[in-house]
């Protein structure tokens, strides 16, 4: 490493306006279709994920407040089959996925020492046309013409034959809009995370979220054409006749399944392994220590990834396959808790050898820990042939999958919104109210869910819209719907501490957490070029373990949008790039892209048509602009 | 005072293969279709064994044009080739030359493609032998077409001043593309075409 004169004052505030003019985000309407800023996209995702969360979260409490009561005539049944499925549909695909790739869009470039995320015009078309695609599944809600067959949406009931209309081609378009935005959000994080690392950020310094981070990535990568795959036959067996699906014509309704779920088990991990990594960055600050074991947590987010893979058979164990292959999916289904099993103890022992302080974050973080653990032994009883077969359909499985993704996924997704939201807008949000806040939605949630254990032994099937009262199932759903309304309260104090600290929140300062990564080495909320000189990073814990006088490089040009890119083991210097400026071509292309979609699910004629402004929008998109 | 200071001034502007970007990008995209692929033949022979004949009350598809088509792509990948090389050295002459021939190359197997589909003696709507074999072949005709639509863009560019090396890094991989593309027609030949005949 070269030694350097310290950068005058003078020369310093020239660095930065030219870095300002540089990366400036453009304004206006157009500006707005336009920004390629890692930071403005991951802001926007974030909002947008939230308010389909939020129109998702209305629809639950709705179906709570008919099932409250047995026989109950508040919703019909084709109204609350529309509910079921949207509820489930948003949930998983336009927030769950969305947000945890909002997130990561805007903290892995902070977090690796990066000016931006790689392929940035890819990220804005990837917004937009998953804000396209969410738009598009909720107008058909508004039109009476929603997907009504389940978030899975199994065929033959989604087939033809069972579901004329249009509801189910909905279902399967809107799948595809979220895997395009979602795979190019995959791509661009293992392009960041592997070439764009700040020097002497080698992989064994790596934050543990953005760990996560990269192997969610691969695993959206190896995941979702499978869904894209079972939805894109389905819509090809409704529009166009094919027979994927139809057993008459030699077609088969399981491999649907196979392929549906062959994606949709780890999607689970796609939404559950983030949240692990937003756990060990709040659990090392807030304890003050390196977490424990870091390579073994490391280690337990690879195996969590390929384990994924191989479990998704536990879904089907009601479908009259060989028992040889249940076995060997029980067994696999079983292995998985092991790396869960290495996180909790090595989280565990770091809260018990640091000093915690207990604030907001760090509460959600407790939360997830208790609420997970009950989560994840309700999976390996479900992981047992025989408790499946008399629970499968059942409350069981909703309180179960409630258990792991709201509690092992939202709990940390919400302490991660209170710890980086400093971060993020500048200011802090109250921890009173967040402790408020954190105490609602745990009662809530628990007296919510963990009734319908009860009420899925007893045999209550899932999605159905009532239920007779001599069932004897009304007062565990009556606490069900009251743990409900706690649960909008808490959702209600959590929106009202957000709206009101980004108006009128206290400073947060650069560092209020005394946080470890990269991202509170800068200012909140960033600039646009996030560091003035990228930072040489000299430890694992790159706050903690900088010198008095940072290293930092130096060579990169300020007169455009240069970054570096590094090698992918010890993160050297490799060589430079020019980042693509703004442009309103991502978003001509992905309105192209929507209206494709969408008109694919009236005629085929819309490949065709599609063609050529296709072509278009992508030449006007990729055609160079670049100076001598 | 002074402070230690990593300088990348002497660095390169962009990087072939692994080592720049645009390969993480393309490598990227290449899986993942190459995974959708994967799933597509998973899905044609988990179908293939549910029946007792293969194809089902269809004749088999027609073998000479795919296999023509087939040998055109494996000669495209020597233009192919040459310019990955030219491109590497920045010599922008050898890039339009050869880049004009890869093009013509792309034209053709999309040309012979379109033959292809009457040989198939099958349509989509049949059975779901035909629908499977159908989308096989259409998801990879969708690669052909773009990849030739492509190599005229990136012709068009090659004649467009500066050739900076970045555009040069875009050349070389869309010959990393266009391998990617031939190769994947291999498994989905000996599939479309072989499997009905041989299982």
């Amino acid at each position: 490493m070269a030694t350097a004169d310290a950068i005058p004052a003078d020369e310093e505030a020239r660095i930065r306006v030219e870095l300002e003019r540089s990366w400036a985000v453009p304004r206006g309407l157009i500006g707005w279709l336009s920004v390629v800023d890692h930071r403005s996209i991951g802001r926007r995702y974030l909002v947008t994920a939230f308010v389909f969360f939020v129109l998702a979260g209305v629809l639950a409490a709705l179906m709570r407040i008919q099932l409250a009561f047995p026989e109950n005539t508040f919703l019909g049944p084709d109204l609350y089959n529309q509910i079921f499925t949207i509820h489930g549909t948003a949930m998983m695909f336009l927030f769950a996925v969305p947000v945890m790739d909002a997130m990561a869009i805007y903290l892995v470039p902070l977090m690796v020492g990066a000016r931006n995320l790689a392929f940035p015009r890819l990220n804005t078309y990837s917004y937009f046309v998953y804000l396209f695609g969410g738009v598009m599944l909720f107008v058909t809600l508004l039109l009476n013409s929603a997907p009504d067959v389940g978030w899975f949406s199994y065929v033959p009931l989604a087939g033809p034959d069972y579901s004329p209309g249009k509801r189910a081609d909905f279902w399967a378009q809107l799948i595809t809009f979220t895997e395009v935005a979602a795979l190019a959000v995959a791509v661009e994080i293992v392009a960041t995370v592997f070439k764009m690392r700040a020097p002497g950020m080698s992989l064994n310094r790596i934050p543990l979220f953005v760990w996560a981070m990269l192997v969610m990535a691969f695993m959206v990568i190896f995941a979702m054409p499978a869904v894209v795959t079972s939805s894109s036959f389905l819509l090809l067996d409704r529009l166009v006749g094919t027979h994927f699906y139809n057993p008459a014509e030699g077609g088969d309704a399981l491999l649907f399944q196979h392929l549906f779920w062959f994606f949709g088990h780890p999607e689970v991990y796609i939404i559950f392994v983030p949240a692990l990594g937003m756990v060990s960055a709040i659990i090392t600050t807030f304890t003050g220590r390196p977490v424990v074991g870091y390579t073994a947590m490391v280690l337990a987010l690879v195996a969590t990834g390929f384990i994924g893979f191989g479990l998704w058979v536990h879904h089907m164990f009601t479908t009259g396959l060989p028992q040889l292959g249940l076995t060997y999916f029980t067994a696999a289904s079983m292995i998985i808790a092991i790396p869960s099993g290495v996180q909790i103890f090595c989280w565990i022992a770091s809260l018990w050898r640091g000093r915690p302080r207990f604030h907001t974050p760090l509460l959600f973080v407790l939360g997830f820990i208790a609420i997970f653990v009950l989560g994840g032994l309700s999976g390996v009883t479900l992981a047992s042939v025989p408790f499946n077969l008399q629970v499968h359909d059942t409350y069981y499985v909703v309180a179960h999958f409630h258990y792991v993704l709201l509690g092992g996924a939202v709990f940390p997704l919400i302490g991660g919104i209170y710890y980086w939201f400093p971060k993020i807008t500048g200011r802090l949000m109250s921890d009173a109210l967040g402790k408020v806040n954190f105490w609602v939605l745990f009662i809530g949630f628990n007296v919510t869910f963990f009734p319908m254990h009860f009420l899925g032994v007893q045999g209550m099937p899932r999605r159905v819209y009532t239920y007779p009262a001599n069932m004897g199932w009304g007062t565990l759903n009556l606490i069900s719907t009251a743990g409900a309304a706690l649960l909008v309260l808490g959702g209600a104090v959590f929106l009202y501490n957000v709206v009101r600290s980004y108006s009128a929140g206290p400073p947060a300062g650069d560092d209020p957490w005394r946080g470890d990564s990269l991202e509170w080495t800068i200012s909140s909320p960033p600039p646009v070029y996030n560091f003035l000189h990228i930072p040489v990073v000299e430890g694992r814990h790159a706050a903690w373990d900088r010198s008095p006088d940072p290293p930092v490089v130096t060579g990169l040009r300020t007169d455009c949008r240069e970054v570096l890119v590094t090698a992918v083991m010890d993160a050297e210097p490799d060589n430079k790039v020019e980042f693509p400026s703004p442009t309103i071509w991502p978003f001509a292309c992905a309105v192209v892209t929507s209206l494709f979609f969408i008109g694919s699910v009236f005629t085929p004629w819309a490949v065709p048509v599609a063609v050529a402004p296709l072509a278009v929008t992508l030449i006007g998109w990729f055609w160079p602009k670049e100076r001598r | 005072m002074s402070r230690a200071a990593v300088d990348v001034s002497g660095l390169e502007d962009s990087a072939f293969g692994h080592k720049g970007l645009i390969w993480w990008g393309t490598v990227g995209y290449m899986v993942i279709e190459g995974s959708m692929f994967l799933i597509v033949f998973v899905a044609y022979f988990y179908l293939r064994l549910r029946e007792s004949v293969w194809p089902p009350s269809l004749p088999n598809p027609d073998v000479f044009m795919p296999t023509v088509n087939l040998l055109v792509m494996a000669v495209s990948c020597l233009p192919a080739h040459v310019v990955k090389r030219a491109a590497e050295r920045c010599d922008i002459h050898g890039v339009r030359r050869w880049l004009l021939v890869l093009t013509v190359f792309a034209t053709a197997t999309v040309v012979l493609r379109a033959l292809e589909y009457p040989g198939l003696n099958c349509r989509w709507d049949d059975n779901a032998y035909a629908s499977v074999t159908w989308v096989l072949l259409s998801l990879h005709t969708v690669h052909l077409a773009t990849d030739m639509v492509d190599s005229y863009v990136l012709l068009a560019m090659a004649h467009r001043k500066p050739a900076t090396r970045k555009r040069f890094v875009d050349f070389a991989e869309n010959s990393l593309y266009w391998y990617f593309i031939v190769t994947a027609f291999v498994p989905i030949y000996l599939t479309v075409y072989w499997a009905p005949r041989w299982l």
